[in-house]
């Protein structure tokens, strides 16, 4: 049977063969390079990994790049401008992130408006909130804060100039994978995405399995504002930026299913490592960072084009999903 | 299993009008009626996802207020669907064992028993004589509409189901499929369980039934026994559907025209 991770470990190697015929040379196959798509990769992918199981348990959620923003603001504001221990920041951003998963889960599953345009709608109250709050108090939304102790330890070291980001990476993929593959709420957040109606009928909680992947999702941002912060001693509002639709693309290049109830961590996985081959190469090659993006929408559109087909072999002739 | 006496009224509309019912362990119980006749909605009775605005369910001699379709289902009342209720991009053992996972292990590392999820998925599925699913791993969209029927039922049966309410198993099938699901009917029969069979199709109830409810604008307006009606008269008795058209034309009985 087709798996569903098979669609991103094809792209990644893909990238990975293009880049090191053309970038080879040019420094991309170095231990820097090598350093370079792997670290980009593992942020990528902290913040995909959560995204993908949203997605599979049928929602989506946009507001991740602006919680990693406003992470990114609160740990420097707190460390940076008000010199405080870099936990109070930390402490702060997770409480603030996590109240920003659960809203995004009440409103969903309350309203039962569709995620993207609740989560659309969170992106741009956080993003404002965060920039606003920002500027009010510090007069800046961009303020300098160097990780101290502890806090430098855990989410700003680095090996040979492999971060410490990819054992958290590598530690959630495991996770990730556990719950899915190995639990109970595993089967749960399938079911919840592969149709809502069956799963609420056989007894399981789906409100409740969705508003806890909401949290999740938010936390993975979280994780990313204050690696990534700390890290670069700095925090800026626009940091998440570029998340919005990366981590749904990698999750979508992953094997996951747009309209959820399939898909898995390990593709999710080679989805990042995709977007991470693919920025990194660009860059190496000397060519414009934006094409980047090119590359990832080419891999998204042929996985999305995969993925159908997989799914039909897998699934045999109709996998039409009541909802 | 009884309901005594049960209206049901939707803003001055009665969609179920003063119907009593008993079903009984080991037996199909067949409710028929066209479209609008009501069935519906005394499902919805039945099964707890709305309360009568008047009249009595009782279970084993007690009544009951059943507050969702979860306090039915833990006093063994059990739906199935049509085509709602299995997911198909999840595997036969996934799908079995839904909301009620077999777990192993303690604490941290308490997690699915897919080993026994698929053994008992597929165990149940063979006992209900569904030979070709052998392996558990399987996904359900590779199921035919009829062994995916048989994956509901077979889930409701071995969790403990004693009274098994079915909303048209058979309205999406061929006449393979459908023979298999009443096939399995019988088997379920067999279990001692009580069966009730919502459908209107009239060859199907015939062909499994042991008693006959017909439904008409929320009203019982028939019910016999297994060989106490022919075919054609239970038909008529419905009054509707196509086979009713036909009939008319063909024998003339114009007052059972649909209009």
């Amino acid at each position: 049977m087709a798996r569903s991770e098979t669609g991103g470990l094809v792209s990644a190697v893909a990238v990975f063969v293009f880049f090191a015929i053309t970038a080879g040379g040019k420094g991309f196959l170095s231990q820097t390079g090598t350093s370079d798509w792997i670290n980009t990769s593992s942020q990528l992918g902290i913040v995909a990994l959560p995204v993908g199981l949203l997605m599979i348990a049928g929602e989506f959620d946009l507001s991740v790049g602006a919680v990693v923003g406003a992470t990114s603001i609160i740990v420097a504001m707190c460390h940076g401008y008000y010199s405080l221990s870099p936990w109070v920041g930390i402490t702060i951003a997770i409480v603030v992130g996590a109240g920003i998963g659960l809203l995004n889960g009440v409103i969903t599953v309350s309203t039962r408006l569709p995620s993207f345009v609740v989560t659309l709608a969170m992106m741009l109250m956080v993003d404002g909130a965060s920039i606003g709050v920002a500027n009010a108090l510090t007069g800046a939304s961009s303020i300098s804060a160097i990780p101290t102790g502890s806090s430098r330890v855990i989410f700003a070291s680095s090996w040979d100039s492999f971060d410490v980001s990819i054992i958290w990476w590598a530690a959630l993929a495991v996770l990730g994978t556990y719950l899915l593959e190995k639990t109970q709420f595993g089967n749960w957040v399938s079911a919840t995405g592969g149709s809502a109606r069956a799963a609420r009928l056989a007894g399981v909680p789906t409100s409740r399995v969705k508003i806890v992947l909401f949290v999740a999702s938010s936390l993975g941002a979280v994780l990313v504002g204050i690696i990534e912060t700390l890290s670069f001693s700095n925090g800026n509002v626009t940091l998440g930026a570029d998340y919005v639709f990366t981590a749904i693309a990698a999750a979508v290049i992953g094997g996951v299913l747009l309209s959820g109830g399939y898909g898995s961590m390990l593709g999710t996985v080679f989805g990042s490592f995709t977007y991470g081959i693919a920025s990194m190469g660009v860059f190496f090659l000397g060519w414009d960072a934006d094409l980047t993006d090119l590359f990832v929408g080419l891999f998204l559109l042929l996985a999305v084009l995969a993925n159908n087909l997989l799914r039909r072999m897998a699934v045999g002739r109709d996998a039409g999903v009541p909802s | 299993m009884e309901l005594r006496s049960v209206s049901k009224h939707y803003a001055g509309v009665t969609a179920v009008d003063n119907v009593s019912l008993k079903l009984f362990a080991g037996e199909i119980m067949c409710l028929l009626g066209e479209n609008g006749a009501g069935k519906s909605t005394l499902i919805k009775v039945l099964t707890g996802v709305e309360p009568p605005t008047a009249g009595q369910v009782v279970v084993g001699g007690q009544p009951v207020h059943f507050g969702s379709a979860r306090d039915a289902r833990r006093l063994g009342i059990s739906t199935v669907y049509q085509e709602v209720g299995t997911l198909p991009l999840m595997s036969v053992g996934r799908n079995f064992v839904l909301g009620q996972e077999p777990k192993k292990g303690r604490w941290l590392a308490r997690r699915l028993d897919l080993v026994e999820a698929n053994r008992v998925a597929v165990h149940e599925m063979q006992e209900l004589g569904i030979r070709r699913v052998v392996d558990g791993n399987q996904m359900v969209g590779t199921l035919s509409g009829g062994e995916r029927q048989a994956l509901a039922i077979a889930r409701a049966v071995h969790f403990g189901a004693r009274v098994l309410v079915l909303d048209e198993p058979t309205a999406a099938l061929g006449v393979r499929e459908s023979g298999l699901v009443l096939q399995l009917l019988m088997r379920v029969r067999q279990k001692n369980v009580a069966v009730l069979l919502i459908t209107h199709n009239a060859y199907h109830a015939v062909a499994v039934g042991d008693r006959f409810v017909v439904m008409r604008r929320g009203q019982v307006i028939a019910e016999f026994s297994k060989g106490t009606e022919t075919l054609p008269a239970v038909i008529r008795l419905m009054a509707g559907g196509d086979e009713l058209s036909e009939l008319a034309g063909l024998t003339g009985e114009g007052q059972w025209q649909v209009s």
